[in-house]
């Protein structure tokens, strides 16, 4: 497909869905949202990107082989998995740490959890991507 | 491999493994006074506490001379072959090879905990395979390999169900705490079954008749892998396994008949058939199965006499079949050859291992002072003892015993002195680091012929204390026990061994025309393999269409039928349906997802047809944020999303739909209302039943305070049952690559 104006179209659009895709990410563990759903968002913008501009293009904008994305996820989620075995806790639970917090204000929450979380983000990502990729290369 | 060319063999790779088996051997050593004072020795580290799988070291009598005799035998043949293959390439692979096999035998003998033994015993089967396929180039010994491995494999799959059954039996695994509980086993009600599952593991592993043509076979593999393997040590794990079982499962006529039968057919079969053998490691490899009879026989009987018998031909056996297979895989290496026919007069060239194999062969044929004929002794002894049938056994052990005679002759007599052929010229002495295994072997059963006690205090007395469980002192070694009926046995012995051996060649015509005629266990193996291929082909045929359509008709048909089956036998009646009182928004999500349904079932366009069931994905994912699940929601709508997305981009190249036949849509209607009966009558009654909210309220407490998150159903994924996030996350990414491989894949003879 050559049209102009479907692929300006999917180029915003998959920037947007990308920055939406964070968004979900990070606010996940207090409102609708979380890993999985944003790496759904995520691989549809390159899909929807794919679709317009072809897969080659969409591969170059991907930057790394979908397959080693969902590989290094799994990898980052199992460290986030193991640094509560450093802490001494069972494995997988989760550790935090709360920076400038006071009596009242929680500061910054950083966890293992949030970790865990992008692990299973770039899992989703690459997995359905490299199922897409190779489906619109075999047809 | 020429080994009088001179080639660099100190190498961290064939020196290394001696070093550690050396050391283990050691340390057990240090342990002989211990164990002889009668004591016992138990380590436990817990690993798997909620299966009962410890890891468990016991050490008694049994084990410990298990143990020497792995690691002394074992730090020999390894010095022994790191001048054999010394310059090979892969001896490297080889040293490992053979080190781990050494642990594994290690972690079996002294293992208590009897799953933790079974894992032993399966990597002892697949170092043994790594070992007998190393020569990977040649057909013969991948062939062998994989033999040695099914078989002994297909014994270990029914050694796994007898030690669940004991352990399910006994209420534990620790072999230690069973042996000590008297008849917990025996008068158990799954006695029998348990015999026959241990026994199917010891018998394939430890090549009892029907079972044992793997182990001639195994001989492919390097000779000093046959002499520590498949003659000193890892055929003994069956004969292991019947020891340390036997204060539990011996005792009854079962155990004692079977043993009886098997061992001494395989015994007096074993030792007919290596006479019939020109190739001399073949010889052994029968007088090896000679030996794996005799102590299964022995083992069948609860007597002071056969076990101490046992024991000590055990230890006998280790010491003098080592040391020749290792002297024959000398004369392969400096003469080029194994047959029988082809070496005279080799003592002037090669006087040490002359003299070495010499030694061995008189304790193998049994001549005093040597301490095979102590243990000759004790078997004529321990078979008149046998409750049974003294006469059938003492004249299977006097055939097997002479026809043993025999073989001493033809393995260590003819090539080194026989003046019936020219010396093959130009022959020189072995290296030394060859020379010490077998020298130190057989100079250890004459001294241990001389000095019975020094072995029967340190380890014959506590081994046989440990396989008949209880405080009977065994029987003294002696020289000379007085003259008595196995003194006379022993006379005849000689006197038919003797015999044999001068007509040997015409016995041997004889049994090769027997054999040759007879059906043939390895060509029946052939055909059972064959058939196994062939039957699953068609099996495959029949179950795997490849057809799409097949797939879901037989997996939505079962479902229907085992959902409605069940329902109609377990169910209490179907609970009455009024109409529900719901939202006018619900009716609405409702209709949406009925027409989504009508459209895809009547179109004729795929495109229609998905985004019909897309329809139908909205319409699910409505109903969740009707009923506040947002993530559920989303994740809905972002799936169906993606699925029409790429379906699309297939569709465009997939042929039209055609309208199928109709009697397969009525089936298809058929199993799809089925179904959908079945599944509202399971909701309708799942939804009478109190709901346990037990769980709802866990998380609905415990998420903000203790995992810091509002969002519960992210807080579970990635908190509470992260791993389980995480086993899910490895599914989606292995269903990637296979979807990934499918798609990657071209089809052998197709263009697409």
């Amino acid at each position: 497909m050559n049209s102009v104006i479907l692929i300006a179209g999917a180029r915003l659009q998959a920037v947007l869905l990308l920055v939406f895709s964070a968004y979900m990410l990070l606010r996940g563990h207090n409102a609708p949202g979380g890993g999985f759903i944003g790496g759904l968002i995520a691989a549809t913008g390159f899909v929807v990107y794919a679709i317009a501009c072809g897969t080659a293009d969409a591969r170059k904008a991907l930057r790394f082989d979908p397959g080693s994305i969902a590989g290094a996820g799994l990898g980052i989620a199992l460290l986030a998995g193991i640094m509560a075995v450093l802490w001494g806790d069972a494995l997988f639970t989760g550790q935090w740490l709360f920076i400038g917090a006071t009596e009242d204000d929680k500061g910054i929450p950083l966890s293992t959890v949030l970790v865990f979380d992008i692990g299973v983000y770039l899992v989703v990502l690459g997995a359905v991507l490299s199922i897409a990729f190779a489906l619109e290369e075999a047809v | 491999m020429d080994s009088s060319t001179p080639t660099r063999w100190i190498t961290p790779a064939g020196l290394l493994p001696v070093a550690i088996a050396g050391s283990i051997f050691l340390w057990f050593a240090q342990m002989i006074p211990v164990i002889g004072r009668g004591e016992t020795l138990r380590y436990v580290w817990e690993w798997v506490p909620s299966l009962g799988v410890n890891v468990s070291i016991y050490i008694d009598g049994l084990s410990l001379t298990f143990a020497l005799l792995i690691t002394g035998i074992g730090a020999l043949v390894m010095l022994y072959s790191a001048r054999y293959l010394a310059g090979h390439v892969h001896q490297a692979r080889f040293s490992l090879y053979l080190t781990s096999f050494m642990l594994a035998m290690i972690g079996l003998v002294i293992s208590d905990n009897l799953l933790a033994l079974f894992i032993f015993w399966e990597l002892t089967t697949i170092t043994s395979y790594l070992l007998i396929g190393f020569s990977h180039d040649t057909v013969k010994a991948r062939r062998s390999a994989l033999q040695a491995l099914m078989m002994t494999g297909v014994g270990g799959l029914a050694l796994l169900a007898g030690i669940i059954l004991i352990g399910t039996t006994a209420g534990t695994f620790e072999m230690s705490e069973i042996n000590a509980t008297d008849g917990v086993l025996r008068d158990s009600v799954m006695y029998l079954p348990i015999v026959l599952l241990v026994l199917a593991g010891a018998f394939t592993k430890s090549a009892q008749m029907p079972f044992h043509f793997w182990l001639p076979n195994a001989m492919a593999a390097p000779t000093p892998v046959s002499a520590y393997l498949h003659s000193a040590t890892m055929v003994k794990a069956g004969v292991y396994l019947m020891a340390r079982t036997h204060p539990s499962l011996a005792g009854t006529d079962f155990w004692l008949w079977t043993l009886t039968i098997f061992g001494a057919i395989t015994m007096v079969f074993a030792s007919v058939m290596a006479l019939r053998q020109t190739d001399l490691k073949l010889a052994l490899a029968y007088t090896t199965l000679m030996a794996l009879g005799a102590l299964t026989l022995l083992l069948g009987n609860e007597s002071g006499y056969t076990i101490t018998a046992a024991a000590t031909f055990l230890i006998v056996h280790s010491l003098y079949k080592a040391a020749l297979f290792l002297v024959v895989g000398i004369l392969d290496a400096q003469t080029g050859t194994r047959d029988a026919n082809s070496l005279f007069g080799l003592a002037k060239a090669l006087p040490i291992t002359a003299t070495a194999a010499a030694i061995a062969a008189f304790s193998m044929a049994g001549f005093p002072p040597f301490l095979g004929f102590i243990g000759k002794e004790l078997k004529y002894a321990g078979a008149i003892a046998v409750a049974s049938e003294p006469i059938f056994v003492a004249g299977a052990v006097l055939i097997s015993s002479a026809l043993m005679v025999a073989i001493a002759g033809i393995v260590s007599y003819r090539p080194f002195w026989s003046r019936s052929g020219e010396p093959i010229a130009g022959v020189k002495e072995a290296p030394w680091p060859m020379l010490v295994g077998p020298v130190i072997l057989a100079i250890l059963g004459a001294f241990f012929g001389i000095f019975p006690e020094t072995l029967a205090t340190s380890l014959v007395n506590p081994t046989v204390a440990a396989i008949i469980g209880n405080a009977e002192p065994a029987k003294e070694l002696k020289l000379w026990a007085g003259v008595n009926l196995p003194l006379f046995l022993s006379i005849a012995t000689f006197v038919l061994g003797f015999s044999i051996y001068y007509y040997k060649q015409k016995l041997r015509e004889i049994l090769i025309g027997w054999t040759t005629r007879g059906p043939s266990f390895d060509s029946g193996w052939d055909k059972l393999m064959a058939g196994i291929a062939s039957g699953s082909k068609a099996l495959t045929r029949v179950i795997q269409t490849g057809v799409l359509y097949h797939y879901m008709v037989v997996t939505f048909g079962t479902a229907l039928a085992v959902l409605a089956v069940t329902l109609w036998f377990r169910s209490t009646g179907i609970p009455a349906m009024g109409v529900p009182q719901v939202e006018l928004w619900d009716w609405l999500v409702f209709l949406l997802v009925l027409l989504g349904t009508l459209l895809t079932l009547i179109t004729n366009s795929r495109i229609t047809a998905i985004a019909g069931l897309g329809v139908v994905g909205i319409g699910m994912a409505m109903i969740f944020i009707l009923y506040s699940a947002p993530d559920v929601a989303i994740t809905q709508l972002l799936v169906e999303t993606l699925v029409v997305v790429l379906f699309a981009a297939a569709a465009l190249k997939l042929p039209h739909l055609n309208p199928e036949p109709l009697s397969r849509r009525w089936l298809d209607a058929l199993i799809a209302l089925g179904l959908g009966v079945v599944t509202t009558v399971i909701l309708l009654k799942v939804t009478t039943g109190p709901i346990d909210r037990e769980l709802t309220t866990f998380f609905e407490t415990a998420s903000w305070p203790q995992a810091f998150g509002q969002n519960i159903v992210n807080v579970i994924l990635v908190d509470f049952r992260a791993l389980d996030t995480f086993g899910e996350i490895a599914v989606v990414l292995i269903a990637a690559i296979s979807i990934f491989a499918l798609l990657k894949a071209k089809p052998e003879g197709e263009n697409k």
